[in-house]
């Protein structure tokens, strides 16, 4: 029986008001306000006004440490992490050099160890071919040993459907989950822009949504023949939403994500030339953001993630054509997703399953639900307090994202990763 | 008409009495064109950078050659020879003409969009001189004012675009432009080189030549850029030219007297029949004299605006 130190009086939990007994980082139990008279020489700390919420896991993020420090590094990404109210962070392979092999993946893990003792968590993604070229096999085994926890050719698209079965066969000795960018790297790749009617009048060179259709069908069908899961990141689109359907109800092995900014934006973000706007995938259409809401409550989309890509400044004030595509994500996405529960347009057992229970299945990480026995991995949320999003009011050191300017409501006043206070 | 714009990134800015006052405006400088002496000291004093970070020799003179008739100077930089092919960026080429204090400067690029940008960044007057595949104003202004000093009036009119309209800032402005004027527009070529989508444009669509200038006053054929080929979008310029290529065959088509425009440079045998371009159904080299009396309108205009609050 664990002893407790730890306890939040008087939280918001689902509209009940709550106490949470917390003792050497575990959950002892979550009992109506009042009920249990906090023990002594227990920490309390008094939440009234807050809304008490299971930290976030985000299963993509590119802290770009090694190689890109001036576009964020893994001390300014974490910190955005852990005041966005991620728990839990799985960062891409695309550093400089390539996380290929166990010594990029265990600076990542040191580095993270230094500036964040206890946490945010990072769990690193392996690269899945070495190099990221799509052309060898990424040694694995080793990755898995040192800490990776599934492996991604994120943003380089493994053309060779021959290559692309034989890495999912192999990661699965190793019990990695591939996960997947499903972009056709001949259609628009990278584009940035949506390919259709805004496309046309703004003359930007696009990518239609069946670019990312068509690889998702592909994947899919290779998980069925192989039997073998796939993961499948930020779906942007309604046709890939039809594909996975359609895998699930056949019982395929896929789980899929998509992102803040495919449930609240569209095309239309990038009139004006927007480099800010510039993603990958892109932006699409009211149509496909309906989609999408609609496919994250059914769980057709089983999770979210932020796809956080963060670019310095002078990278993103350019011409549309040259910026690099990317919004910067960890900051954000907790106010714009709960605003969309606010809303109504999302419930809260969709946010919940959505931010921690499928991404901590899925990848088989640290998951809190509150019961006893569980990582007391939660934060203190002001659903009220208002904030503007601005280079002053992010952590991370990219500060492009579309929403530059907007008003979002939301903030957490305070985050514990296994008991240990870290905002 | 007091002029209030800074600068000119599309014709999509420009209410119907503006783009009126800039065709009488226009008129009136064409007549300077027909003097003896053709200069006048409008804009004595003030200075205007063509700034060109892509190939043109047509737009670029009549600019400069406008500019000069108002006795303006004005000052070439090209992409060649300037920092931009040193890794400068835009925006820093930006701010290092600013320093330099021009009263405008008109710009043309390769990507669409960087018109907008300087315009957000400088003080002076930016005029769009051709932006990627986005638009190309200038060009839909002195093809309007062109056919305004032809046909008096718009309305009732039909007009073809025919070519690779998805790659074409002409295109795109002039669909805006006529569509404002109250002429119907026709648009025609491959799919390949249609627009991804065309929801919401003014516009009827044929994929036949000979349906497509049925009937029509005017058509207006595009340049057809030869690395198309190799980007997979035609099997080979023959091809191409046995299709879409306008000849005086199609003409007879047309409504009697209808015009032929060409914004250059033509490649002859390929979009235009050789003979065609010869005609006295031609307006292409009325094109180019409407276009330096529409930039002299344009430069009047914006360097010496009155800003609104």
């Amino acid at each position: 029986m664990s002893t407790c130190d730890l306890v939040i009086l008087g939280a918001d939990y689902d509209g009940q008001l709550v106490d949470l007994f917390v003792g050497d980082g575990e959950i002892i139990e979550l009992v109506p306000a009042g009920k249990n008279t906090p023990p002594q020489g227990a920490e309390t700390l008094d939440a009234k006004g807050h809304l008490l919420l299971p930290s976030l896991t985000d299963v993509h993020t590119h802290l770009r440490e090694p190689g890109f420090e001036y576009k964020e590094d893994i001390e300014s990404g974490l910190a955005a992490a852990a005041k966005g109210g991620f728990g839990n962070i799985m960062c891409m392979a695309n550093t400089t050099p390539v996380n290929d092999n166990a010594t990029v993946t265990e600076l990542m893990l040191e580095k993270a160890h230094m500036a964040h003792p206890f946490g945010p968590r990072l769990f690193p993604v392996g690269a899945l071919t070495k190099g990221l070229k799509a052309e060898e096999l990424a040694p694995m085994a080793e990755l898995s040993r040192t800490g990776c926890v599934a492996v991604s050719n994120d943003g380089l698209p493994v053309l060779s459907t021959e290559l692309f079965r034989r890495a999912m066969e192999y990661a699965s000795d190793w019990g990695l989950t591939v996960i997947d960018h499903c972009e056709d790297p001949f259609m628009g790749a990278a584009a940035g822009m949506n390919e259709g009617r805004t496309s046309s009048l703004l003359g930007i060179p696009a990518q239609p949504d069946v670019a990312e259709a068509i690889q998702v069908a592909r994947d899919i069908l290779l998980a069925e023949y192989l039997d073998l899961p796939i993961h499948l990141a930020h779906i942007s689109c309604k046709k890939s939403v039809d594909v996975i359907r359609f895998a699930k109800e056949r019982g395929v092995k896929v789980t899929a994500e998509t992102c803040p900014h495919y449930l609240t934006l569209t095309e239309k973000a990038v009139v004006g030339y927007d480099t800010n706007a510039k993603v990958n995938p892109p932006l699409r259409t009211e149509e496909d953001v309906t989609a999408m809401l609609e496919a994250l409550d059914t769980g057709v989309i089983d999770m979210l993630a932020t796809d956080h890509a963060p670019h310095a400044a002078h990278e993103k004030e350019v011409e549309f054509d040259l910026a690099p595509c990317g919004i910067s994500g960890l900051d954000t996405a907790l106010s714009v997703t709960w605003e969309l529960v606010t809303a109504g347009k999302m419930s809260r057992a969709t946010f919940l399953r959505a931010w921690t229970v499928a991404p901590c299945t899925t990848f088989d990480l640290p998951l809190n639900t509150f019961a006893k026995g569980d990582p007391a991995d939660f934060f203190l949320f002001d659903p009220e307090e208002a904030w503007v999003v601005g280079p002053d009011t992010m952590q991370s050191r990219g500060k492009n994202t579309p929403l530059t300017g907007r008003t979002l409501s939301g903030r957490v006043t305070a985050h514990f990763l296994a008991g240990e206070k870290i905002v | 008409m007091q002029w209030r714009h800074k600068d000119l990134l599309d014709v999509s800015q420009l209410s119907r009495e503006e783009v009126d006052f800039l065709f009488e405006t226009a008129n009136y400088f064409q007549e300077i064109n027909s003097r003896p002496v053709k200069k006048v000291p409008t804009l004595k004093g003030r200075s205007v950078v063509l700034f060109f970070a892509e190939p043109s020799t047509r737009t670029k003179t009549s600019f400069d050659v406008a500019g000069k008739r108002l006795s303006a100077d004005t000052f070439s930089l090209s992409k060649s020879g300037s920092s931009l092919t040193k890794g400068e960026t835009l925006k820093d080429t930006a701010l290092t003409l600013q320093a330099m204090a021009p009263d405008a400067i008109v710009i043309r690029h390769c990507y669409s969009g960087s018109a907008q940008f300087l315009a957000e960044r400088l003080n002076c007057s930016v005029i769009n001189a051709g932006d990627g595949r986005h638009a190309h104003p200038t060009q839909a202004l002195l093809d309007g004012f062109t056919l305004w000093q032809e046909w008096g009036e718009f309305s009732g009119k039909t007009l073809l675009i025919l070519g690779d309209i998805s790659h074409s800032r002409v295109a795109r402005s002039n669909v805006i432009l006529l569509n404002m004027l109250g002429v119907k527009v026709r648009l025609c070529g491959p799919r390949t080189l249609l627009p991804p989508s065309l929801a919401g444009w003014p516009v009827e669509v044929y994929s036949e030549l000979r349906e497509a200038v049925r009937g029509v006053d005017a058509v207006m054929c595009l340049r057809l850029q030869l690395e198309r080929q190799q980007a997979g979008l035609l099997p080979d310029l023959r091809e191409y030219a046995a299709t879409y290529c306008l000849s005086e065959k199609h003409m007879t088509l047309a409504a009697e007297g209808a015009k032929v425009l060409h914004p250059g440079p033509m490649n002859r045998g390929v979009e235009i029949a050789s003979s065609l371009a010869d005609t006295n159904e031609s307006l292409v080299l009325d094109q180019v004299a409407s276009g330096v009396a529409m930039r002299m309108a344009l430069l009047f205009l914006y360097m010496t605006r009155k800003e609104g609050k």
